[in-house]
């Protein structure tokens, strides 16, 4: 089977464009990504199109019915906040079948503001409130607070997450804020679901972001190996049975699983991995995630963001893109728009936040409900 | 009050004529995994046919929570979004009352017990009211029905 690269990627700046649609906004980052390797619509060979708004709507098409009806198959993936990183897989699975040699990915969304998660469902009265709360920001301080009983993990641990990638977002001017958030700040903004502060939830907001993905003959052929990154791991799981299963979604278990099937494919441990890009939809998940991805041992989380090792400069920087905290998170395009954040790193060309001499990051995603999606992505030239 | 018997809030709450309400798990003969509502087929072992109703506990204890500040238009906050593991098995979801809610008044693995009421007055489109369960400290002495 042939190793598949990266060969262009990019995302267009995150933000709020009601005015616009998904697959105009889709569209955009296509062409992006298609022009940071200089091939065109015509070169691709199929496409996967990742969007959760509108699963039913054949965004791929309409996508495509902008930019270049070619006639290529498009498929068309919903997978909860797992959706770009599905449709990534997607693409790099057909290349690995020998199905294609060049392949494009698009993740997009466009979101609104607002509470997600807790929708009534069922019959009889609305269950919101009444048997305790299904918004995303209580379901993720319950997470976290899981860890808290286990470990004291306090408020003000979790609340240096949001600190953190606040500042790390000052220096990436694709990210939807570019504002210092002190600890006081994060700590005193409206609490939303203790421990989640306003400032510890991720930003609703439009984005979109695209890869093109190619087969290394054809890398070889076109001679784009220069910028290329090559794709080590790529692993999907869901949600193994727990316990606590049916009240409480697990986001553990799926990504412990996913980390050790992709250190397995890669072939190197998380003592080799540069930089991250981590689902940090709260920043009480942040906390959870160094542990299943086995950056820190069990336990350990805490005191890593005490010392600062995941920030920018430290051992292992997490999310140095801003993260969904405040970046952004744009359901469908996410898993897309952290491979493109590790690949510009490991091209070197990350600017002010670039982490020095990258050679492998990771990038991670959970769907509730649930769906892990894990890359490695590995530096070539 | 009318004379209309309320309807359960979910339909792993059981209202039995002749006796108290109660929670019913579905737990798996095969493997012992516990479920709240009707299923033909074991998620944990993928067993059929091995599904028994099984009455569970009144008490348990906190296992976690969040206290939450912003909800969905026209639901009433702050309140605390608890979840329990009920004594002999079954975990379940609910709002934790009889508590400020407040992080120095809520302990991991405080014993609760599982108590039932009007689901907060709603009612559905027609007009029937609801019974609802709760969670509340075993130590305290408020809220008693």
């Amino acid at each position: 089977m042939s190793d598949v690269y990266v060969v262009g990627v990019d995302m267009i700046k995150f933000g709020r464009f009601p005015e616009r649609t998904v697959p105009d906004l889709g569209a955009e980052a296509a062409l992006m990504a298609l022009d940071d390797c200089g091939l065109t619509i015509q070169d691709m060979e199929a496409l996967y199109c990742g969007n959760l708004g509108q699963a039913s709507g054949m965004v791929g098409q309409r996508l495509l019915q902008q930019i270049g009806q070619t006639g290529m198959p498009v498929v068309n993936c919903a997978n909860a906040c797992a959706t770009g990183a599905t449709a990534f897989r997607e693409a790099w699975t057909s290349i690995k079948a020998g199905l294609y040699d060049l392949t494009l990915a698009v993740g997009v969304e466009q979101m609104g503001k607002g509470l997600l998660g807790g929708g009534g469902g069922g019959s009889g009265i609305p269950k919101e409130g009444l048997l305790g709360s299904g918004t995303m920001p209580a379901v993720f301080a319950e997470a976290g607070q899981e860890h808290a009983r286990q470990y004291g993990t306090t408020f003000e641990q979790f609340a240096k997450v949001s600190v953190k990638n606040h500042h790390h977002s000052t220096m990436n001017p694709k990210a939807m804020y570019q504002i210092e958030t002190p600890l006081d700040t994060v700590m005193n903004s409206e609490m939303i679901s203790y421990p989640n502060t306003k400032l510890m939830c991720s930003v609703n907001v439009d984005g979109s972001a695209a890869a093109v993905l190619a087969s290394e003959k054809k890398v070889k052929e076109l001679g784009l190996m220069s910028r290329a990154v090559k794709v080590r791991a790529s692993v999907l799981t869901s949600d193994p049975w727990q316990e606590r299963d049916l009240v409480m979604p697990d986001v553990n278990s799926c990504t412990r699983n996913a980390a050790a099937a992709a250190y397995e494919m890669a072939g190197i441990g998380p003592e080799d991995i540069d930089l991250v890009e981590l689902h940090d939809c709260f920043a009480t998940a942040e906390i959870l995630h160094y542990e299943n991805l086995g950056l820190c041992g069990d336990g350990e989380a805490g005191r890593m963001i005490d010392d600062g090792e995941v920030a920018l400069g430290g051992r292992i920087p997490v999310n140095v893109s801003g993260g969904l905290l405040s970046k952004g998170h744009p359901l469908g395009a996410t898993g897309i728009a952290n491979i493109y954040e590790v690949s510009t790193h490991l091209r070197g060309e990350a600017g002010g936040r670039q982490v020095e001499g990258a050679r492998f990051g990771m990038t991670h995603v959970i769907g509730l409900g649930s769906a892990c999606g894990i890359h490695i992505l590995e530096k070539v030239a | 009050m009318s004379d209309a018997k309320p309807l359960p809030v979910v339909d792993y709450l059981k209202l039995p004529d002749d006796g108290d309400p109660y929670l019913e798990g579905q737990k798996c003969s095969n493997c012992d995994a516990i479920y709240l509502g009707e299923r033909t087929v074991c998620s944990k072992c993928g067993a059929r046919d091995t599904i028994e109703a099984v009455k569970l506990s009144n008490q348990g204890k906190l296992y976690v929570y969040s206290i939450v500040y912003r909800s969905f238009p026209g639901i009433e906050v702050p309140y605390i979004s608890a979840i329990v593991d009920l004594d002999g098995g079954g975990t379940v979801k609910g709002n934790l009352i009889n508590v400020d809610p407040a992080p120095e008044n809520i302990e991991f693995d405080m014993p609760v017990e599982v108590v039932y009421r009007d689901a907060l007055g709603r009612k559905d489109k027609d007009g029937n009211s609801y019974l609802s369960y709760f969670f509340q400290p075993i130590s305290s002495k408020l809220g008693t029905s």
